[in-house]
C-alpha cells in the first residue's frame, strides 16, 4: 500500500509540468509593450526588420525561458539542500554557492573593462565552483563523507567571509560598478540572448540526472544518517552526490539570473504541503512550480512600473516573505 | 591599481554620484552667508571632481590644496592631497589641511555635522540639470571671492551652449538613446539616461529628442524589450573610459548587432563616446555637448 500516496501525487506533478509550459509559452505574450501577434510571426517581414518579432524572440522569450530554467534549478536545490542538511531553512545560498557566485559577479563587474575575464555570467559561474570545492575541502577534511554539522559550519563562515570580499571589492570599486553590483544582488533575468541559457544548461541538465537518482536515497536519509546506513544506503556517496549536484545547479542558476532569493526555500515548502514529504514528488514537483513560479514572477516585475523594471529579487521576496511566514505560524 | 583604472573610477563615480545618489532636484547652498565681497579663500579642499574643475576653472586652482580620490581632471590635482571620496572621507587628514572651505556632497550628511563641530565652512553641492553647472560655478565664484572670473566662466559655459542650441535648430532632432552603462560584451547590465538630470539637458542643447524622456527620473535600468520598443534612431553609448583601441571599440560595438530592428542599429546611429567630458558636470560640458552634437548631426 505504499505507493498510493505516490500515485496520489503524480497528477500533482503533471499539474506542475502542465503549468510550467503554460506559464512559459504564455510570458512572452505579456508585456510593457503591445505586439502585433500576426506580425510576431509573419515570414514576410525579414526578421532584422521586426520589432514585434524582435521583442518577443530576442527580449520575452529568452527571459521566460531563462527564469524558468532558473527557478526549476534553485526550486529543486533548495530541496535537495534541506534533504542532505536535514534542516528546513536550508536554501540553495546556505552552503556559500551564491557568495561565491556574488563574489565572482563583483570581480567581473569591477575588473571586467581591464581584465579579460569572460564576463559577469562566466565569472559568477567560477566563484561558485570556486566555494564549492573549499566548502567541501572543509568539510570532508576530518570526516569520512561529510558531518552535515561541518558542512553547515563552513558554508555560513565562507558566506561570511565572501561576504567581506565582496565588501572590498565593491570599497574599491566606483560608483557606478556599485550600484551595477548591487543590481546583480537583486536578480535580473535579462539575459538579452539565448547564450547564457545555452551556457547553463548542461549543468542543470547533469545536476537533474543526479537529482532522479537522489530521490530514494534522500527519503531513507531523512530518517537519520545511520538508520539510512543500516537500510543499504552508501550515505557518504549520497551526501557528495547531493552536495555536488545541487550546488552546481545553483551556481549555474546564479550565473543566468543573480541571487534571486526565496524560490530555493517557499516552493519546496509548498510542495510538500501538497505532495508530501517523499522526495520522488517533491523533488519534480518543486521544480516544475518553482520554475512556473518565477516566469509569473518575472512577468510581473517588468510590466508592473514599465518601462522601468522592478528587480524580480524583490517580486520574489515580497511575495515569497509573508507566504512563508503565514505556512511558519500555521503550522504552528 | 592603476593610474588609468583610478582615472576610470573617479570619472564614473562622478557620474553616479550624479546618477544614482541625487534626488534630482538642485540643490546648491553654502553653508555661510554668501556674499559677493566675501574674503579670498585660500585653502580649499574640494571631494566632488565636477566643482574642482570649475574652482581651476576660475583660477583658484591654487587654493585647490585637497581633492578626492576621484579627481584627475585638470592634472596638477595629481599633485593635491588625497581626501577620501563620497563613502570614505578621510576626516583626520582634511582636518590636518586646515582648509577654510570644504566642498562635499549632498548626501554626505555625517561628514557635514562633523566638519560643523570642528567649525570648518562647507559648500553643499549635488549634481542636477545643465543649468545648475552654471549656477553653481556662479555661487561658487561669490563665495570664494572669485565673483568675476566666475561669471566670466560660467557665460562662457552658457554661450557656448546657446551656440549649440542654435546650430541644432532647425536640424532634425533624431530620437536619441543615452545609454552609460552596460556589461561589457553583452547587453545586459545597461542603463539609460532619462528625463531628469545633466546628460538629458545636455542631449536637449546637441539636438536630440531623449528617447527616455518621459520617465521622470535621472537614470533607468534598461531592459532589451524597453530598447526595441522604443526604436532610437540614435544610440550614443558614452563610457569614461579613454583610449579604447580599435579592435575594442569593434567588440563592443558588434554586440548589438543582434538587435537589428531598432533603427539605430540598422542605420549606423550607434556611437561610442568614450570621452570624460561627456560625464562630467563641470566646465567641460560645452566640449560634451559638442561630442554629442558630432555624433548626432554627422
Amino acid at each position: 500500500m505504499t505507493a498510493t500516496p505516490l500515485k496520489r501525487g503524480l497528477p500533482v506533478v503533471a499539474l506542475g509540468g502542465v503549468t510550467l509550459v503554460i506559464v512559459t509559452l504564455g510570458a512572452p505574450f505579456i508585456g510593457s509593450t503591445g505586439l502585433h501577434l500576426a506580425r510576431v510571426f509573419t515570414r514576410a517581414v525579414p526578421f532584422a526588420d521586426n520589432v514585434d518579432a524582435q521583442i518577443f524572440f530576442l527580449a520575452r522569450l529568452p527571459r521566460a525561458l531563462a527564469a524558468a530554467l532558473v527557478g526549476c534549478a534553485l526550486s529543486a536545490a533548495g530541496v535537495v539542500f534541506q534533504g542532505l542538511l536535514r534542516n528546513p531553512l536550508a536554501t540553495p545560498y546556505t552552503l556559500g554557492v551564491s557568495a561565491g557566485a556574488a563574489l565572482g559577479a563583483m570581480v567581473a563587474i569591477t575588473f571586467g573593462a581591464a581584465w579579460p575575464v569572460g564576463g559577469v555570467a562566466t565569472a559568477s559561474l567560477a566563484g561558485a565552483l570556486l566555494a564549492v570545492l573549499v566548502v567541501y575541502a572543509l568539510a570532508s577534511a576530518r570526516h569520512r563523507g561529510l558531518s552535515t554539522t561541518v558542512l553547515l559550519l563552513a558554508g555560513v563562515t565562507l558566506n561570511a567571509f565572501f561576504s567581506a570580499l565582496i565588501l572590498f571589492v565593491q570599497y574599491v570599486s566606483n560608483f557606478a560598478d556599485t550600484y551595477r553590483a548591487l543590481r546583480w544582488l537583486m536578480g535580473d533575468l535579462d539575459v538579452a540572448s539565448y547564450l547564457p541559457i545555452f551556457a547553463a544548461l548542461p549543468f542543470i541538465v547533469v545536476a537533474f540526472v543526479a537529482f532522479a537518482w537522489l530521490a530514494r536515497p534522500l527519503n531513507l536519509l531523512s530518517l537519520g544518517a545511520e538508520a539510512a546506513g543500516t537500510r543499504g544506503v552508501n550515505v557518504v556517496l549520497v551526501q557528495r552526490v547531493a552536495f555536488f549536484s545541487a550546488s552546481i545547479a545553483t551556481g549555474a542558476a546564479v550565473s543566468v539570473g543573480g541571487p534571486i532569493g526565496f524560490v530555493g526555500i517557499i516552493v519546496p515548502h509548498l510542495t510538500r504541503l501538497v505532495v508530501g514529504a517523499d522526495h520522488r514528488l517533491v523533488l519534480p514537483a518543486s521544480a516544475l512550480f518553482g520554475g512556473a513560479f518565477l516566469v509569473a514572477c518575472d512577468a510581473l516585475a517588468r510590466t508592473a512600473f514599465a518601462p522601468l523594471e522592478l528587480p524580480v529579487g524583490i517580486v520574489t521576496a515580497l511575495i515569497g516573505g509573508p507566504f512563508f511566514l503565514w505556512l511558519l505560524l500555521r503550522r504552528r | 591599481m592603476t593610474r588609468r583604472t583610478w582615472l576610470r573610477t573617479g570619472l564614473a563615480g562622478a557620474l553616479a554620484l550624479g546618477l544614482t545618489w541625487s534626488s534630482g532636484t538642485a540643490r546648491v547652498e553654502t553653508r555661510q552667508q554668501t556674499s559677493a565681497t566675501a574674503p579670498a579663500t585660500r585653502r580649499i579642499i574640494s571631494l566632488v571632481p565636477a566643482v574642482t574643475e570649475m574652482l581651476f576653472a576660475i583660477g583658484a586652482g591654487d587654493a585647490v590644496i585637497g581633492v578626492s580620490s576621484y579627481d584627475h581632471y585638470p592634472p596638477a590635482v595629481e599633485t593635491r592631497t588625497r581626501v577620501g571620496a563620497l563613502v570614505d572621507p578621510d576626516f583626520e587628514r582634511i582636518l590636518s589641511l586646515k582648509p577654510d572651505l570644504v566642498i562635499v556632497y549632498g548626501t554626505q550628511n555625517d561628514l557635514v555635522a562633523r566638519l560643523g563641530r570642528a567649525s570648518l565652512p562647507v559648500f553643499n553641492y549635488e549634481h542636477a540639470g545643465l543649468a545648475d553647472i552654471t549656477e553653481t560655478i556662479r555661487k561658487l565664484g561669490d563665495r570664494i571671492g572669485r565673483s568675476a572670473e566666475a561669471r566670466r566662466e560660467a557665460d562662457r559655459i552658457e554661450n557656448g551652449l546657446a551656440d549649440f542650441r542654435r546650430r541644432a535648430a532647425g536640424r532634425p532632432r533624431p530620437r536619441t538613446a543615452l545609454i552609460f552603462e552596460r556589461d561589457a560584451g553583452s547587453l545586459r547590465g545597461m542603463f539609460a539616461s532619462a528625463g531628469i538630470g545633466f546628460l538629458h539637458d545636455m542631449l536637449d542643447v546637441a539636438g536630440g529628442t531623449d528617447a527616455f524622456g518621459d520617465v521622470q527620473r535621472q537614470s533607468l535600468q534598461l531592459s532589451v524589450e524597453a530598447l526595441l520598443a522604443r526604436a532610437p534612431d540614435v544610440i550614443l553609448e558614452l563610457r569614461p573610459d579613454e583610449g579604447w583601441s580599435a579592435a575594442r571599440l569593434e567588440k563592443e560595438r558588434a554586440v548589438w548587432n543582434t538587435l537589428a530592428s531598432v533603427p539605430a542599429i540598422r542605420n549606423g546611429q550607434l556611437h561610442i563616446i568614450a570621452d570624460q567630458r561627456v560625464l562630467v558636470p563641470g566646465p567641460r560640458v560645452v566640449e560634451g555637448v559638442g561630442l554629442m552634437f558630432a555624433a548626432l548631426h554627422k
